[in-house]
């Protein structure tokens, strides 16, 4: 599952529907990134993305992701529109036999969406407003997969 | 008519998200947009900004139809 919502969700509910029924998986890794206040200095965080595009571009890091961790499934939940502070940005659930494959790809998978996806980010503040770029550090976590 | 998408910064600098333009090429497509906008036009053709027609990135120039849907899409920040 691979989709953009501009609604609220519950990561706790994703994790249940996640893991109903699985009786071979053995592990479940889950991510759920949070919309940060940056002590008062974030009041609203805006995420657009290319409907379609981005989802299609997602579901190519994910087909990469099944196949080097050997998953049995995955899920990715994002956040797009005005996003307050202590609101779930994004939800990614990874499904294997062994947990270590379950962590990594959730890692891998949280490396691509933090600096590759086709996102852009706005946040807005009493300062006012302004468009985020990947930190070095997003770059540096991604490269540790080539 | 072309359906053209700008996202991020490119749609804040020319104030529109979204138009229906004639052009026969994504090439003919930036110089009536630079031609109009020359602050748009720079920055269409800033680093890392890539176009994607019919939601597919491509290189160069391409041809247009009547039912091209062209993104030009800056710099990703990630989610």
């Amino acid at each position: 599952m691979i989709r953009l919502t501009d609604a609220p969700f519950d990561p706790g509910a994703l994790l249940t529907d996640f893991t109903r029924g699985r009786t071979e998986t053995g592990a479940v890794a889950t991510f759920t990134g949070i919309a940060r206040a940056e002590a008062g200095a974030t009041t609203v965080l805006e995420l657009e993305a290319y409907p379609g595009f981005t989802e299609a571009e997602i579901g190519r890091i994910a087909e990469a992701a099944r196949a080097r961790f050997g998953l049995h499934d995955l899920a990715i939940l994002h956040r797009v529109g005005r996003i307050g502070p202590g609101e779930p940005i994004v939800f990614v659930a990874t499904a294997a036999s062994h947990r270590r494959a379950a962590f990594e790809a959730c890692d891998f998978l949280m490396d691509y969406l933090k600096s590759k996806a086709p996102f852009w980010k706005k946040e807005h503040g009493p300062d006012g407003e302004r468009w985020i770029e990947p930190t070095a550090q997003d770059h540096a976590d991604r490269e540790r997969w080539r | 008519m072309a359906r053209v998408l700008l996202f991020g910064p490119l749609r804040d600098l020319a104030g529109w998200r979204e138009r229906d333009i004639a052009a026969a090429s994504v090439s003919a497509l930036r110089a009536l947009l630079a031609s109009e906008d020359a602050d748009l036009g720079a920055a269409l053709d800033g680093k890392g900004v890539q176009v994607a027609v019919d939601q597919a990135v491509v290189r160069g120039d391409v041809a247009l139809s009547a039912t091209s849907e062209v993104a030009f899409l800056p710099p990703m920040s990630g989610g």
